[in-house]
């Protein structure tokens, strides 16, 4: 939103000058994160508001904060294929919905939890365990004919990992999806 | 006290002076808590009329509606009256029976998901849980359904929790952290937008339901009158600015008049007061006022740039801003005659396409003459509801609405059996009005049924059905776009509308003579109890002038 001319002027505003604020796709990947009233429904009532758009959400996580009463729930979606400000001001009518930032990349620390099941035996399983050094991922399980790796970081870390393992055979991976925390001394 | 006794103080709390429902299974213990609760409530013969019955009542006192139903199929007859009062804006308090909570989710006798059903279409909804919860519950329903932007609020309430013993305190503090409706708007804004309006050489303020919601039309009359602003309203606005008056234009949009629609297409400026730029005002959305620059006010910042990007936004009351804004604007002291040009541009159009229709030279009477007669009937002192199609339209441009909560229609949702039921809910609550209801005979069926109630009541509505045989709208748009190609369309002489109303204990007439008609209203008016009115108009009329949907405004036929 941009408005020219000084509102304390007594100057007529001209028209020409004036610029509309916009309603477009803003063309990068959104991080919600959305502080609710721990109730029952407010899952749906969000959800809700994506799916009656044709909206598709790509990440979900939903977990308690350091106040029993109120819950966090972190969602990603696709700027560039929505244009999710309308949405956003939705979700702000929501009345259990207690706060709402739309995460700025750079600004935030977001991390998500993946679970790698790799085929793997005894000769491959010295290079695997090379690679998860790498991305300082954690074996937490292993058997004659298979490997489960953990890893954290950011989406694109976790993605990377995936494409780095699944030649030896990616058996089956589990994602938990984003969560994110703004950088600095404020509160997200 | 039992909890249903606790919700009967909480409504008495809430200066609740009548309900509109029907009782069932799972609501058993609310109805036995009206015995002896002091309330007023009406027996409705299908939910649906409850609803739009509370509607009905909202629009016409700005009080909140209550409706009640039980569970299962009582709570999904009223979807259509909680969506149409989610899509207009109306305060109404929904109160559902549920099963027993040890029946919820196995499929019990007369479970329905009513929470997950409606999820979509309240402002907001109340799952009971504990029956500790209902009266806070049921407070913060109508501080909900109250503030802000009105709108719907259910409350379910599972039978066995209903029944449970508790403790009752009234509850003074509602406490809703993730609700703070702004109200006042930003002063800089507001500036902004007095600026912009003294720079404006050809400025329209368009008016919509939230001028009339926030009870904000002294403070909009007083606002465009302040210079010489041409004002138009949207369907549901009709009434904030009184009609007819040198400074208004008449209704914009699809069958909106010329002088409105031509302004708001050559407008520099437009300032849009309570009104959601809907496709049925906008037309097609990249050739809409092309020439214009938009400030927009509403208490709902989801509306603002929602289809047209705003230029001045602002978020707040349209009461507290238009009074704010007359200071700020009356402070830059505009020259006047700057609009003396756009005016006579206005007076041309005013001239040369002012609403007529080609009247009839015999007996016959034709549908807009109807109208206009009902205004000589009334003298403009009524309050008028109606159903949705050619009926709505023409009594929307040939009726001059004076006063706000004189017009009382289903604009969004386009609910057809809406009319009778709201009539009945306004009479209840303005008993000392007139409330005619202008029905067409296709949509006056849908909820003929509360003729009924109305008799049993002693609610004296006045319904007056338009009646041309047709689902006389989609006849039209299959007349001019699906080339005359009639598709179940005719509903020919069914039912006889006379009978009709005297097996429901009204009072039944039948008028076709054009020439006596007004005289013949002002004796259905007069006479008591509920009247229902069979009037014979022109069977294939068309709604003009008229925008096809899709097209800009300049496109206007008819």
């Amino acid at each position: 939103m941009s408005i020219v001319g000084e509102p304390a002027t007594k100057e007529p505003l001209s028209l020409e000058d004036l610029q509309a604020s916009g309603n477009l796709r803003s063309g990068r990947k959104h991080v919600l994160s959305i502080l609710v009233e721990n109730k029952s429904g407010v899952l749906t009532r969000i959800a809700g508001l994506f799916a009656r758009r044709g909206f598709n959400i790509d990440t979900l996580t939903v977990g308690p904060t350091d106040d029993d009463q109120i819950s966090r729930v972190t969602l990603t979606v696709d700027g560039a294929i929505h244009p999710i400000d309308q949405v956003t001001k939705q979700l702000h009518k929501l009345i259990n919905v207690l706060k709402i930032r739309d995460l700025e990349p750079a600004d935030t620390v977001a991390r998500e939890l993946a679970l790698f099941k790799i085929s793997a035996d005894g000769t491959q399983r010295g290079e695997l365990m090379q690679i998860t050094e790498i991305f300082r991922g954690k074996v937490v399980d292993v058997t004659k004919r298979s490997v489960i790796v953990e890893v954290t970081g950011t989406t694109e870390k976790v993605e990377a990992f995936e494409s780095m393992v699944r030649p030896f055979g990616l058996i089956e991976m589990m994602r938990t999806g984003e969560i994110a925390i703004a950088r600095g001394r404020g509160e997200t | 006290m039992r909890a249903v006794d606790a919700v009967m103080e909480c409504l008495k709390a809430e200066g609740v002076d009548v309900v509109f429902g029907l009782p069932g299974g799972a609501n058993l213990p609310t109805y036995d808590a009206f015995v002896d609760g002091g309330l007023r409530h009406i027996l409705v013969r299908h939910e649906a009329g409850g609803g739009h019955a509370a509607e009905g009542y909202a629009k016409a006192t700005g009080r909140v509606g209550v409706a009640f139903a039980t569970s299962g199929p009582g709570a999904t007859n009223l979807i259509t009256p909680i969506c149409d009062a989610m899509m207009d804006s109306v305060p109404v308090v929904f109160i559902t029976g549920q099963v027993r909570t040890e029946l919820l989710g196995t499929d019990g006798f007369q479970e329905a998901d009513t929470i997950g059903i409606t999820m979509p279409i309240v402002k907001h909804s109340f799952m009971i849980q504990d029956p500790l919860e209902i009266p806070r519950a049921i407070h913060e329903a109508f501080f909900l359904a109250r503030s802000g932007r009105p709108g719907p609020v259910l409350v379910d309430i599972p039978q066995d929790l209903s029944r449970a013993e508790i403790p009752y305190e009234p509850v003074a503090d509602v406490r809703l952290p993730g609700y703070q409706p702004t109200l006042e708007g930003n002063q800089k804004q507001i500036r902004q937008a007095a600026k912009a309006l003294a720079a404006a050489h050809r400025p329209v303020i368009y008016a919509g339901g939230g001028v009339v919601n926030a009870n904000a039309s002294d403070e909009l009359v007083e606002f465009a009158t302040s210079d010489r602003f041409p004002v138009t309203c949207t369907l549901m606005g009709l009434g904030a600015f009184p009609a007819p008056h040198p400074q208004w234009l008449g209704m914009l949009g699809m069958h909106g008049t010329r002088a409105a629609n031509y302004a708001m297409d050559e407008a520099d400026l437009i300032c849009a007061v309570g009104a959601r730029f809907d496709d049925r005002v906008t037309g097609k959305l990249s050739e809409f006022a092309p020439n214009a620059k938009f400030i927009h006010i509403d208490v709902d910042p989801a509306e603002i740039s929602k289809n047209i990007p705003a230029h001045i936004p602002i978020v707040g009351d349209a009461k507290h801003v238009l009074a704010k804004l007359l200071v700020e604007y009356r402070a830059l002291s505009a020259p006047t005659d700057r609009l003396s040009e756009w005016w006579q541009r206005i007076e041309g159009w005013r001239e040369k396409y002012p609403l007529s229709f080609e009247d009839s030279t015999d007996t016959e009477i034709k549908p807009q003459y109807m109208v206009q007669a009902l205004y000589e009937a009334t003298g403009g002192d009524a309050i008028i509801t109606s159903d949705v199609g050619q009926h709505q339209m023409w009594t929307a441009q040939h009726y001059d609405f004076p006063k706000p909560r004189r017009w009382i229609n289903s604009g969004g949702l386009g609910t057809m059996g809406f009319g009778l039921p709201a009539a009945m809910g306004a009479a209840v609550g303005c008993p000392e009005m007139t409330v005619c209801c202008i029905a067409g005979d296709g949509s006056v069926q849908m909820n003929a049924q509360e003729l009924a109630t109305c008799a049993q009541e002693k609610i004296p509505i006045k319904v007056f059905i338009m009646n041309n045989g047709y689902l006389g709208m989609v006849r039209q748009w299959q007349e001019l776009f699906w080339d005359g190609r009639y598709s179940h369309v005719e509903t020919g002489d069914y039912p006889d509308f006379v009978k009709l109303a005297e097996a429901y204990g009204a009072t039944g007439m039948r008028f076709d003579d054009k020439t006596t008609l007004v005289e013949d209203m002002k004796r259905a008016i007069a006479t008591d109890g509920p009247v229902v009115v069979d009037v014979k108009v022109t069977r294939e009329e068309n709604t003009y002038p008229m925008i096809p949907a899709g097209q800009a405004a300049r496109e206007m036929v008819g």
